[in-house]
């Protein structure tokens, strides 16, 4: 009989302290802003840094939602988010001219970086152009990881072999692991081959692969970041105060001080500049 | 008679499966505590009857009165369902304890836990299973297990109670155990006992009353004597015991007799029965009487034949004879006699039986049957 | 191996320290999958008494749905439930999409199907004459549906535990309707996979083992529960 009640009321007490536990408080809808953003930009750590900041200030509650840069358009295309934070200039020059977004600004920039084996077989190391590294990496036909999933990392990628005049689709040395960039980095470390990665995820990761900084600095190889806010005229449902609220907090000056020295202290080195109110052409200079 | 009304009755009773009807009884009435059986092959019906009585089964006609009251409404088959109980064939009991299982139809009655101990250890005491009461219901034997299913059916107090053939699946032994105690049980509680079985003298032991069915009928309803002894039709005969059936024509009428002619031989017979009737002639081997070809002693049996043994069938405490006299007869001999008279497969016999011990169903008679 | 070894060392001392993120999306793991097992055992385990015990014409259609659904894609589920939680889709008003509620939704959808069909196998087979001697002894309806329950005690845990394993372990969905918000939709499944992906995998084996370690324990208890009475 003993051991019966023990474990029933062991059962019992599970249960209730899931309930109680759950009572997590409701936030107003009104309150609620959806941003969707790139699982690079999430993952170099910045917004954890920012969005706890906005959250005390304004009491908003931001739901971060990191996907695919594709995936965070067209959620901004379906009304789904509120704001983007994104880096594909292209794509989001097509999302404003086709009406769903609006106040698209600019908030900072870092740059892509060529990685690759410290053997450096291709001999691209201190290369000033990404288009010859890439053309160089094509004729020795050497290994080389691509995401292949269609993210902002992606498309640059494709951009530069385009600049290069070579499609390397079907080839046996470029391969397409659809992962994210940390699986892509450890990936191209296993195999000794060459990639093109965010400086942010390479930086957290480098210590343990070994794969050095080849190529960078190229003007191609600039990622630019764009806050924008969803059409609330297309879109009804938005909060469109929410999230003129978080694309006015992202430019502010007291934000942009934050980002310009975000990751020194772990890294070095900052890992975006700073560019508010900069028009998009003066960068790289 | 205390109570006029009877505890239970049932009429015009019509149970209906895919259009057959598999259950027709116009009328049953059961007294207060009596011990009622019904006996009848397997598919004739028992089951049917029993678990329509306890409206676990809703028939398709007829009604069912409880000590005068008529049960229909949900409310009053509920309430009549909690004072009847019910006991399979098998025991059905529940994963747990023998005492909770003997407890369940107190606790489903929501009755204080004080009073059902000390029901429940009354009941497994009386039952004989009160060592069992922590012992998982799933380690009992077979014997051990309808017990407990008893006691849970007695912890109740049901003013009726229903039994399905409760022994059919016993080995002998622990049948004829259960049996004894069951009769004991009954004695003491008078509790008025509903019960279905395929063995009669089972029936014959425990019952006031007994019924015969078959396919869905009640042929005869009547005390054990009235039934074994006076059967209605050859059905019912072959069914109590009786197993001599022969059928004839009367060709002589002698004043309160009559003579029938069953191949070639003649018998003769006490009866009403007319000239050229058709009727047919029920013996029970009981009353059968074996003698040895020569002695030639007088007695008062009318009918005397020559017979060939033609199977001798030991039966426990006496032997079956059955004989070949122009028409078969069958004869129970004690085991002394059979030794004495030296009777052996083929010996020729002497067989007699009294005028007065045939019984004669007269074909077209309709006694105690209120259908067709 | 190296990674294995690191990752339980990183297991070790993530616990030990309590580290509050790790704390944290532990316990949203257990009171979001128990949440939506418990809505699953509610919703299963009535309607698959049900039906177990009623005849009706195309029972056995619905049956068949159900056994289908056991093997429902959690990925698939995921899809579904969040095209109904769009703000412009049928159950947009709700608002409840990237939240732990949308998860628990999800979750319980993966569940109910797995609990529904075990308990209606495991009703259907307890002998038919068992509910005659339940109604015999006097029990209401509503009685006679909990003592089968009982006897049925053994295969209803099981159905359990497979509800419970189903979507304490179930990633896809819980990405899609959550969100994989930190310190708000964020699980030991989609921290696991958002590890990975960062290449950080010691933390990914660590929380993969944690949630090993969470898993058994609850299906220790309910394993208790469930062989208690077995014949020694």
């Amino acid at each position: 009989m003993g051991t019966k009640i023990n474990l029933w009321i062991i059962l019992w007490g599970i249960v209730f302290l899931i309930f109680i536990s759950l009572m997590t408080p409701v936030h107003a809808q009104q309150k609620t802003i959806i941003l969707a953003t790139t699982t690079s930009t999430q993952d170099s750590g910045l917004l954890d840094i920012l969005i706890p900041i906005f959250e005390k200030k304004t009491g908003y509650f931001v739901k971060t939602i990191a996907v695919g840069s594709g995936q965070a358009m067209a959620m901004g295309q379906k009304g789904e988010a509120d704001v983007l934070l994104v880096h594909s200039p292209e794509a989001e020059k097509k999302f404003i001219a086709e009406g769903y977004g609006i106040n698209r600004r600019l908030i900072m920039h870092n740059g892509y970086i060529i990685v690759g084996p410290s053997e450096d077989p291709v001999k691209i190391k201190g290369v000033k152009s990404s288009s010859e590294a890439f053309k160089k990496i094509a004729s020795m036909k050497a290994l080389f990881m691509s995401r292949g999933d269609n993210s902002g990392t992606h498309s640059k990628e494709k951009g530069i072999w385009k600049a290069a005049g070579i499609n390397p689709e079907g080839e046996k040395w470029y391969q397409q692991t659809g992962l994210g960039m940390g699986q892509t980095l450890n990936v191209a470390a296993e195999k000794k081959a060459y990639t093109l990665a965010d400086r942010g995820t390479y930086l957290a990761l480098r210590k343990n692969l070994n794969l050095d900084i080849l190529v960078q600095g190229d003007a191609i190889l600039l990622n630019i970041y764009h806050v924008i806010e969803v059409n609330p005229a297309k879109w009804p449902k938005v909060n469109a105060a929410g999230a003129k609220a978080f694309a006015d907090f992202m430019v502010s000056k007291e934000t942009q001080n934050i980002i310009k020295t975000f990751g020194v202290d772990k890294f070095g080195s900052p890992l975006f500049f700073p560019d508010a109110g900069k028009k998009e052409e003066e960068l790289g200079k | 008679m205390i109570d006029s009304i009877p505890i239970l009755e049932a009429r015009n009773l019509e149970v209906r499966k895919g259009g057959t009807i598999i259950l027709n009884v116009p009328s049953l009435l059961i007294p207060k505590g009596e011990i009622f059986s019904l006996i009848g092959p397997n598919g004739s019906g028992k089951t049917t009857l029993l678990q329509t009585l306890s409206y676990l089964l809703k028939p398709f006609q007829g009604e069912i009165f409880f000590k005068g009251e008529k049960v229909n409404s949900n409310h009053s088959v509920f309430e009549y369902r909690r004072k009847i109980a019910m006991v399979f064939q098998e025991p059905l009991l529940f994963d747990t304890t023998v005492f909770e299982n003997v407890a369940s139809g107190l606790k489903i009655r929501r009755m204080k836990n004080q009073e059902i101990y000390q029901i429940v250890m009354e009941h497994l005491d009386r039952f004989g299973i009160g060592h069992l009461g922590n012992r998982s219901a799933r380690t009992l034997s077979g014997g051990e297990a309808q017990r407990a299913s008893l006691a849970r059916a007695f912890a109740i107090q049901p003013e009726v109670l229903l039994l399905d053939e409760p022994f059919a699946s016993l080995d002998p032994p622990t049948h004829e155990s259960l049996i004894e105690d069951l009769e004991r049980i009954l004695r003491q509680t008078r509790t008025t006992t509903i019960f279905a079985t395929h063995d009669r003298s089972e029936a014959l032991r425990l019952s006031d009353r007994m019924a015969v069915m078959n396919r869905g009928k009640l042929l005869q309803i009547g005390t054990s004597g009235e039934v074994m002894n006076h059967p209605v039709d050859e059905f019912v005969a072959s069914f109590v015991g009786v197993e001599t059936v022969l059928t004839g024509r009367v060709i002589k009428r002698n004043g309160g007799t009559f003579v029938v002619s069953i191949s070639g031989k003649e018998i003769e017979a006490v009866g009403e029965a007319l000239l050229g009737e058709t009727v047919i002639l029920c013996i029970r081997p009981e009353n059968v009487t074996l003698f040895i070809h020569s002695s030639k002693e007088a007695t008062s049996a009318r009918n005397v034949f020559l017979g060939k043994i033609v199977k001798i069938t030991p039966l426990g405490l006496y032997q079956k004879v059955q004989l070949h006299c122009g028409f078969p007869l069958v004869a129970y001999v004690t085991n002394h006699s059979l030794e004495e008279l030296s009777l052996i497969e083929g010996k020729e016999v002497k067989v007699s039986f009294k005028a007065t011990a045939i019984h004669v169903v007269r074909k077209g008679e309709d006694w105690k049957r209120e259908d067709i | 191996m190296d990674l294995i070894l690191e990752g339980i060392k990183k297991a070790f001392w993530l616990l030990i320290t309590f580290d509050p993120e790790v704390i944290k999306i532990t316990l949203l793991s257990l009171q979001i999958s128990g949440t939506a097992t418990l809505v699953s055992l509610l919703i299963g385990i009535s309607i698959g008494t049900a039906i177990a015990l009623t005849q009706f014409p195309g029972r056995k259609i619905v049956v068949s749905l159900i056994n289908t659904g056991m093997g429902l894609p959690p990925v698939v589920v995921g899809l579904f439930v969040t095209i109904f939680l769009w703000r412009n889709g049928p159950l947009g008003f709700l608002g409840v999409l990237y939240t732990p509620t949308a998860m628990i939704l999800a979750q319980a959808v993966i569940a109910t199907p797995i609990v529904m069909g075990i308990t209606l196998a495991a009703i259907q087979q307890l002998p038919q004459k068992l509910r005659l001697q339940i109604l015999a002894l006097g029990a209401t309806r509503l009685q006679m549906v909990w003592i089968l329950i009982k006897e049925a005690k053994l295969p209803l845990l099981a159905a359990v535990m497979a509800g419970f394993g189903g979507v304490i372990s179930e990633v896809g969905a819980s990405i899609m309707v959550g969100g994989n918000i930190k310190g708000y939709s964020r699980v030991l499944t989609t921290a696991t996979v958002m590890e990975t992906s960062r290449g950080n995998f010691d933390i990914a084996i660590a929380l993969g083992i944690i949630l090993l370690m969470l898993a058994y324990f609850i299906n220790l208890i309910l394993t208790q529960v469930q062989q208690r009475e077995r014949p020694r």
